[in-house]
């Protein structure tokens, strides 16, 4: 089984992968997401404690978890940033220390950063990361990407003048642009607008469940519990709890946070 | 992987396009440089034959602390916009990114200086235009974008980021210093090249030391 | 009981105290006074001592860092850190060891000939390395840079050595070098060697003194952050 993602509507492979990048699956064994004892050490700190985490394709994981427990560590290593002090980390198939390149075609990551240029405008921003990306197709994709994201009408103007919420859009269209099938999202709703959180929202819903695997942090209960069909919680470094979405409502939830964290939700 | 020229072409073009915008490194290293002269025109006194004999020195001393200065820039762009990350997230690879930044630096440094000299010139009544001296500017320029670069994404992370790069970078690149100054002052002297050969040699080790070391250390660099 | 380390440890400390002792009475009480330099050139079997260590803690670094970025283990991290630390000791003394010396000799406390300037690039390439390590961000961010510095540090050494001899020859030589001094008298050559033997000695008993207090800083840092994040302690004391 051979996996293409399509979503923008353009036939066949993502940008100019050597065939060997593309996913393979067999189905059975091979996780979009796959952690054993993830250990991440700043200094002092133990960021990351022996983690181990299982996501398997076209699953959409939450994470809650207190400042501190490694989130946005662990978002940080998913996408190639951090390198972990010890641990074995498999993203779309990959090996994150062999094939770091394979991983990064592979993933979209948004953080409270827009990650933009503020004095370029939108779709010379977008251009650089398509060139960086080598699309093929560029101006086509840059087109559908803004249109999803309801940044088209401000493409024209630099980055630095947008409202927050502009930038947010544009960053999610630079992060889908070159079609990856995992996102990671830190915290993805910090500063959007209504409308815009509206899209995040379609874009993370039905309409994607199933082709598109997800990842997000997030503090808010009420979006967490409608968009993840699974939900975790971290605390001191490690996972503490990893349920499917229909074993658990809000209460549940919450019990069980101020159980392993310690603290209220 | 994206292919290693078009990464390095798609980086310079953003720099290029965002320097024309801003116009941030080029003027601050022409602002810079220009101030230095001055000072030191009033700071080593209005003989003239003074001053003619420690021109190579001051031109030299100028380039290298305006230099230090565009090399800051350029990354600070970089990472307090997150762009550091972005970065990173490229499926390119390291020793492209490298490339790409170092030859974007070395061009706005060299540009910057051509623009300089002729300014220096009629400040300090040389009449140099040697094209040797040309070939020293540009290799000296290679040898301070190869290490700067280097230096300069190191310097971007750590506390106190003005005094981190001119500590790191410029004992490092005092062989430049010592083969430019050198070579100018024959130029400015109207000396013959074989006077020259040996200091210009000594840059062209250097540069190529430096390329090489950088462009391998600097995956190394960029990784949190 | 002690383990076989703190016997060696122990052992080194005692041999170099004792060597130490023994050329400083070989110095000031038994080698014969230079004829031409005097007294003060008994500084030479210190200078020349503290030059060659300081060499080769600066290899060490090199050493270090390069095993650092093939293996990343943090040993060679605390390797290449204690030794740059203690390279940076002995540069400094070795800077105030060529001053004392100059100053009688040449009649100038400093002259940019080559040692003496490669000296000084040295010491400040290595204060930049222990600055480096001051300022980098927690986390081993800070031992990879100071690993690159390491590594380009002491491959331009040379370069620079070369770059101020080409310097100098522009221009005359007003001062001659300390070694020109005359040729050492057998005695005197013998003495030299000691007292690099002893330096040497020192040096290592200082680098594994100083490698193993690092590794317990890190050690210790380790446990207390593992200990800070612990479930079962109360949010309060996190």
């Amino acid at each position: 089984m051979i996996l293409r993602v399509g979503f923008l509507g353009l036939e066949g492979t993502v940008g100019n992968l050597a065939s060997s990048d593309m996913i393979e699956a067999d189905g059975h064994d091979f996780l979009a997401i796959r952690v054993r004892g993830l250990t991440k050490i700043y200094g002092p700190q133990v960021v990351l404690k022996d983690l181990s985490l299982d996501l398997a394709w076209g699953n959409f994981l939450i994470v809650f978890g207190p400042n501190g427990s490694g989130k946005t560590t662990l978002i940080k290593v998913l996408a190639t940033i951090s390198r972990p002090t010890d641990g074995e980390v498999m993203v779309a198939g990959f090996d994150l220390k062999k094939n770091p390149a394979a991983v990064r075609r592979n993933i979209g990551l948004v953080t409270h950063q827009p990650l933009l240029y503020g004095d370029l405008t939108g779709i010379e921003n977008l251009r650089f990361h398509g060139r960086m990306f080598g699309l093929s197709n560029l101006e086509q994709r840059i087109e559908k990407a803004a249109d999803l994201m309801g940044a088209t009408s401000f493409l024209g103007r630099k980055a630095s003048i947008l409202s927050h919420g502009m930038q947010k859009r544009l960053s999610l269209a630079r992060a889908i642009l070159h079609d990856p099938p995992i996102l990671l999202l830190d915290e993805p709703e910090t500063g959007l607008d209504q409308e815009a959180l509206e899209m995040l929202g379609q874009m993370m819903g039905a309409g994607e469940r199933g082709r598109r695997t997800v990842l997000m942090v997030t503090h808010s209960v009420e979006r967490g519990l409608a968009l993840g069909n699974q939900v975790a919680i971290m605390s001191g470094g490690k996972i503490a709890f990893h349920e499917d979405r229909s074993h658990v409502d809000e209460d549940i939830l919450k019990s069980a946070y101020s159980r392993f964290t310690g603290v209220a939700l | 992987m994206t292919k290693f020229w078009p990464t390095v072409a798609a980086l310079m073009w953003k720099d290029i396009m965002l320097e024309l915008r801003t116009k941030d490194i080029v003027i601050s290293i022409l602002a810079f440089a220009l101030l230095s002269l001055v000072i030191f025109n009033f700071a080593l006194g209005p003989s003239s034959q003074i001053t003619s004999a420690v021109a190579p020195g001051v031109l030299w001393v100028a380039f290298t602390f305006a230099g230090v200065l565009g090399l800051t820039r350029s990354f600070v762009l970089e990472k307090d916009q997150g762009n550091l990350i972005g970065l990173m997230l490229t499926p390119t690879s390291r020793e492209a990114i490298y490339v790409g930044k170092m030859l974007g630096s070395f061009f706005f440094m060299l540009m910057s200086e051509i623009i300089l000299l002729p300014v220096f010139a009629v400040l300090f009544n040389i009449s140099p235009f040697r094209l040797e001296l040309l070939l020293i500017i540009l290799l000296a320029t290679i040898g301070f974008a190869s290490i700067g670069t280097l230096f300069s994404a190191i310097a971007i992370n750590t506390k106190s980021r003005e005094i981190m790069l001119p500590m790191l970078f410029l004992p490092i690149v005092v062989p430049i210093i010592i083969g430019a100054v050198m070579a100018s002052s024959t130029a400015f002297e109207s000396g013959p090249w074989s006077d020259m050969v040996k200091p210009v040699q000594l840059i062209v080790v250097f540069d190529v030391v430096a390329l090489i070391f950088s462009a391998f250390a600097f995956e190394h660099v960029l990784q949190e | 009981m002690m383990s076989i380390g703190a016997v060696l440890k122990n052992g080194l400390l005692v041999v170099s105290a004792t060597m130490m002792l023994v050329i400083l009475y070989l110095i000031f009480m038994w080698v014969p006074t230079d004829n031409i330099q005097g007294t003060v050139q008994r500084i030479m079997y210190f200078h020349v001592s503290v030059a060659w260590v300081a060499f080769l803690a600066f290899f060490i670094v090199l050493v270090g860092s390069v095993g650092y970025l093939w293996k990343g283990t943090s040993k060679w991290d605390q390797l290449a850190y204690s030794a740059a630390e203690i390279g940076v000791l002995l540069t400094t003394l070795l800077l105030i060891t060529g001053i004392l010396w100059a100053k009688p000799i040449w009649g100038v406390w400093w002259t940019w000939e080559p040692r003496l300037t490669t000296s000084l690039m040295l010491w400040l390439i290595y204060v930049a390395y222990l600055m480096l390590r001051a300022y980098s961000p927690p986390g081993n961010q800070g031992a990879r840079y100071a690993a690159v510095l390491g590594i380009i540090g002491f491959i331009d050494v040379p370069i620079v050595y070369y770059s101020v001899k080409l310097w100098r020859t522009v221009h005359p030589q007003v001062i001659v070098g300390p070694a020109a001094s005359g040729s050492l008298d057998a005695s005197m050559r013998n003495l030299l060697l000691l007292a690099v033997a002893t330096f040497t000695v020192l040096f290592v008993y200082l680098l594994i003194a100083r490698f193993s207090l690092r590794k317990s800083e890190d050690e210790v840092e380790l446990i207390r952050g593992l200990a800070e994040h612990s479930p079962n302690l109360p949010p309060s004391l996190r």
